[in-house]
């Protein structure tokens, strides 16, 4: 019982990031766009939704006590509010730029959440978010076994919007934009509206799974939103198929075990004063993965399937 | 200045564009009639491709001005010349390469509901409609290149004169009123020439004028009533096929294109 709860408790997790990795295919797998700013996007979403939804705090403005549904409505619509600007800003510009931008902006927003302590609670973060289904909060199974279907929901319904988008007109002039935006834009596609479109869509997303993670996990702190929070996102998607939504998912759940079990296994073998150090070791396991899969299946575990249009009545081939 | 017997339905004054100090185009004017086949020659570097590139609006113009049936293009978007109707194929050939040869086609159809996010989001029933007399309407392109044994197949397999074909029928799926094509026929193979001049041919029977830029002479000669030569940016000399290429002035630029 104990251990089934443990692993409602790693997947609802590794759902999560399951979300996150999604928002970054639409970006990068279907359009091409180097967002090296993920975990700016999934703190913001997780902050604004803490904000809102938290009860009134005596040391910070905010905590309005309103329901977990509009703060994670706000999350997305502050995720897609700030990647439509940075993508107004860049996005006309060489590819190079928006790395920069997303890169700038997740440090600046991580030092926002660590400095504006009347807004963030500073280096303590927020604790207090409500958590879907206090309720069960006693009994530790009900509890992760109901959050784990609650977040599965999430990506379950992500995918499907996702899908149905990707395998729609708008989803096929996007490939085309990544494929060859000279030749897309000599067919009458306009590049900058769709990837600032896309880009949107992906910022949204990432905040969503910012506010998911927050609300089940119950406390935010700076800290969380890291770039190593962005990296393990990449490896998440490259391991898993850029291009692929359910890659995306797989990818998510895989590094994220690895992740999980490796932090578990040099916390038994290394004595305390080490760990920290140790911890790096976690990284690079992930980036001995990251080579291997790069090297022997550079698409990905499940590669991006040649999507024919969802109205066409074909099946979808794997390529 | 070059005329046809037609109305015209393209029309470009003194167009020029220099990259860095070198005029690549060099005060160039032409007029296309409706129903036209005009072709451009001229040895390797006159600025074939870049007059393209201007008139498709992919580079911007230093000076001059482009019509397209009295509407103004000189500065518009390329997005929205192909809108407006005027097409464009590559010299060298850009295909979605991991998309099908049928989502290549269908990518290129103007107009599409689908193609907003709104729209894609909530009005799935109007977009399948659109999609479905799109489908119809590539597959018969495609039948028409002769590409449709292929339709599933990605982009990336095919030879260079399958890519030629689907430039073609891209453009074609785009329905535009008038298309510039860029050596549709460098590097295809002998057998495919027969049926690309053809293609030519019954496209302009449909009803669209054809700007063709093209080195192979017997097709010029085929299609091409009137040709314009180009050389170093300029237009050198325009008439019948068979009358400009008798000109000494003509045959010194030919030549000096060649190794001796
Ligand atoms: N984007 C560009 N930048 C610099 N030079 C260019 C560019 N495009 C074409 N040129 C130069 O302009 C000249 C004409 O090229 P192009 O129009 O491709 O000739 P053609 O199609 O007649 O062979 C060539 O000397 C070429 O090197
Ligand atoms: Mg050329």
């Amino acid at each position: 019982m104990e251990l089934l709860a443990y692993a409602a408790f790693f997947l609802t997790i590794a759902l999560t990031y399951a979300i996150m990795c999604l928002g970054l295919n639409v970006q990068w797998g279907q359009t091409g766009l180097f967002n090296v700013g993920v975990a700016g996007f999934v703190g913001l979403g997780a902050y604004v939704s803490a904000a809102l939804t938290t009860p009134d705090a005596a040391e910070r403005i905010g905590g309005f006590g309103l329901p977990i549904a509009v703060g994670w409505i706000a999350a997305m619509a502050a995720g897609g509010v700030l990647a439509l600007a940075v993508g107004l800003l860049t996005l006309r510009m060489r590819s190079d730029y928006l790395a920069i931008t997303t890169f700038g902006i997740a440090v600046a927003l991580q030092l926002v959440f660590q400095n504006a302590e009347v807004l963030t609670g500073g280096a303590f973060g927020m604790a207090f978010i409500p958590r879907p289904f206090a309720g069960l909060q006693g009994q530790s199974f009900a509890f992760n076994m109901v959050n784990l279907a609650l977040t599965a929901a999430v990506v379950a319904g992500v995918y499907l919007l996702l899908e149905h988008l990707l395998r729609s007109p708008w989803g096929r002039a996007l490939r085309a934009v990544r494929e060859d935006e000279i030749a897309a834009q000599a067919l009458g596609k306009n590049p900058v509206l769709l990837r600032i479109q896309a880009f949107a869509l992906g910022g949204a997303i990432m905040a969503l799974a910012g506010a998911v993670q927050a609300h089940f996990i119950g406390f935010i702190a700076p800290g969380n939103y890291l770039p190593m929070m962005t990296f393990q996102v990449w490896a998440m998607l490259i391991v898993g198929g850029s291009g692929n939504n359910r890659g995306a998912v797989l990818g998510a759940v895989l590094v994220w075990a690895i992740w999980a079990l490796s932090g578990a296994a040099i916390s038994e073998i290394f004595p305390a004063a080490q760990q920290a150090r140790a911890a790096s070791l976690q990284i690079v396991i992930i980036g001995v993965m990251l080579c291997i899969i790069l090297l022997w299946r550079p698409q990905g575990i499940l590669p991006e399937v040649r999507s024919v249009s969802r109205h066409l009545g074909i099946r979808n081939k794997d390529s | 200045m070059s005329t046809s017997s037609q109305p015209p339905i393209l029309t470009a004054d003194s167009l020029t564009k220099s990259f860095g100090g070198f005029r690549a185009v060099n005060d160039i004017s032409l007029t296309l009639g409706a129903r036209e086949i005009l072709g451009v020659i001229g040895p390797n570097g006159a600025g074939k491709s870049t007059l393209f590139n201007l008139l498709a609006g992919a580079i911007p113009l230093d000076a001059g001005r482009i019509g397209l049936d009295g509407v103004d293009l000189s500065h518009a978007r390329p997005e929205a010349r192909i809108r407006a109707g005027l097409g464009r194929t590559f010299q060298i050939p850009r295909p979605f390469a991991r998309m099908t040869v049928l989502e290549n086609v269908m990518a290129s159809a103007q107009g599409q509901r689908g193609e907003r996010l709104l729209p894609a989001l909530i009005a799935p029933r109007r977009v399948a409609e659109q999609e479905r007399a799109n489908a119809v309407r590539a597959r018969e392109i495609l039948d028409f290149v002769a590409l449709s044994h292929l339709e599933d197949q990605p982009a990336s397999v095919l030879s260079g004169g399958q890519r030629k074909l689907l430039e073609l029928a891209r453009v074609l799926m785009a329905e535009p009123r008038v298309i510039l094509l860029d050596e549709p026929a460098a590097g295809v193979n002998p057998a495919l020439l027969d049926m690309i001049i053809d293609r030519i041919i019954a496209i302009n029977q449909l009803g669209i004028a054809v700007l063709l830029i093209e080195h192979n002479m017997e097709m010029i000669a085929r299609l091409c009533p009137r040709v314009i030569v180009m050389a170093a940016g300029k237009a050198l000399a325009e008439g019948a096929p068979s009358e400009v290429t008798k000109r000494a002035d003509v045959i010194d630029v030919y030549l000096e294109g060649m190794p001796a």
